[in-house]
């Protein structure tokens, strides 16, 4: 669900995340538009109004783990989970996490690819949300949902800044709630 | 360890302090940014670390007590004089240090890895890392806090969101879409290479470098020089732990590095 339609309707700070998104045509390869966050990191006003829009709306939901899919979900994730006084939990790509871990595969375009994250970071029944800078297929997001309730980790809800055209307009991945903040800008097709 | 041990090697390092004063005296003398801290040789157990970093600072302790010694003020390692321990560490220190969980032989064998993620999950010791940093440089007209992926981003964004500066991501190439500058770094074996974006960074703005542990110093050297090539300016590198034996801090040349544990 957007977050527009779901009490932040009109919120002048929506608007100033979406134009603090730049959007770079034909990243990583042609048809790409490639939605880049670094321009918001740049706008620290913009920068904390995401933070605390999810860290609003997860504030009474009782989350103790925030997980946040390498690499851009660890640009908004530990803050959100400072302030919300949970963990924060890394959700890597494979082999980077040191000690013992447990591994979730998902598709890509072509192949796939693998989620992994520490046994004994998550206890079980604890409250979990995901955070990613982007969702497109929620293939990603699957994946970590289905690590967090391997271990017995209840997902309250998946949080991404960005919602692009492949979401299908899905509020639920896998059973869960998806809550994103904007879908990206249209802009001129330059090239 | 054994207590008596413990207390002999604190008891050895104490009666060398003053010695250690006139060495730290020399060496500030050629290089201002120099580590004011050393630790003895030992084998490399989780709660060992903890106990020489507890040597180390009981050390610093009495090179501020000790007449010839000039100020040290929080230079290279996290001390408060105002809100200090007995042994002149700042309480938070010890949980932080204790909270950093270490792997034997990996990636390869033969190293010993420094994993954050378990200070992540103490929610206490995570706030207080931030909040190291945060007190250390707010105020300080720090407009940017460049981070390394991955893990410089992790502890990164928090900083600059509470000293209100922008955050830059440094990272591995072909990462960042759009026009980018890049800088090569040698490894062990071979090189690799780290971007950042053009326009991200203006000439003369004031940075922080910020990453999960510096080794060699090698990927903060890379940062810096890409700061530096766009005309800003590197205020300080900040590490949550050095490997001082890899004496990542003399590659920094006279970038000061600020670290909140030491890891032997």
């Amino acid at each position: 669900m957007f977050a527009a339609e779901n009490g932040l309707k009109g919120d002048p700070r929506l608007q100033a995340i979406s134009e603090a998104i730049r959007v770079l045509p034909h990243f990583p390869k042609p048809g790409i538009m490639f939605q880049d966050i670094t321009t918001l990191l740049l706008d620290h006003k913009t920068f904390k109004d995401t933070v605390d829009i999810f860290v609003d709306r997860y504030r009474n939901m009782d989350i103790s783990v925030v997980a946040g899919v390498e690499a851009r979900g660890f640009l908004f994730g530990p803050s959100i989970a400072l302030a919300l006084g949970a963990k924060f939990v890394p959700l890597r790509k494979p082999g980077k996490l040191p000690g013992e871990v447990i591994s979730e595969a998902y598709a890509l375009e072509y192949g796939t690819d693998c989620l992994e994250m520490h046994i004994g970071a998550i206890q079980p029944g604890e409250r979990a949300l995901v955070i990613d800078d982007v969702v497109a297929t929620g293939g990603t997001l699957s994946a970590a949902i289905r690590l967090l309730e391997r271990v017995g980790g209840e997902v309250v809800e998946c949080a991404c800044v960005i919602g692009l055209p492949e979401t299908k307009g899905n509020c639920r991945l896998n059973g869960k709630p998806l809550y994103i903040l904007v879908e990206p800008r249209q802009i001129d097709n330059c090239c | 360890m054994s207590p008596s041990s413990a207390t002999n090697r604190k008891r050895n390092v104490n009666s060398f302090a003053c010695v250690f004063v006139e060495f730290i005296l020399f060496l500030i003398h050629l290089s201002p940014g120099v580590t004011s801290s050393t630790s003895p040789t030992s084998v490399r157990q989780c709660r060992r670390r903890f106990d020489v970093f507890t040597v180390t600072s009981e050390s610093l302790s009495k090179l501020r007590n000790c007449p010839h010694s000039p100020a040290l003020h929080g230079s290279d390692s996290a001390q408060r004089p105002s809100m200090t321990s007995e042994n002149g560490q700042d309480p938070r220190i010890a949980r932080i240090s204790s909270a950093i969980r270490v792997i034997p032989n990996f990636p390869k064998p033969g190293i010993m890895f420094q994993d954050i993620t378990t200070l992540l999950l103490d929610t206490r010791a995570f706030r207080d890392t931030v909040d190291l940093f945060v007190e250390r440089y707010r105020g300080k007209d720090i407009s940017v806090v460049a981070g390394i992926e991955a893990r410089g981003f992790i502890f990164g964004p928090p900083i600059a969101l509470a000293i209100r500066a922008k955050f830059v991501p440094m990272r591995k190439p072909k990462k960042l879409p759009g026009e980018v500058i890049s800088e090569e770094y040698s490894l062990e074996y071979g090189t690799d290479k780290m971007e950042m974006h053009v326009g991200a960074v203006q000439a003369g703005e004031r940075v922080l470098v910020i990453d999960d542990l510096i080794a060699t110093g090698g990927t903060l050297c890379a940062a810096i020089k890409l700061i530096e090539r766009v005309g800003a300016h590197v205020v300080e590198c900040a590490c949550v732990i050095e490997l001082p034996e890899l004496k990542g801090r003399d590659r920094l040349a006279e970038k000061p590095l600020f670290v909140l544990v030491n890891a032997a």
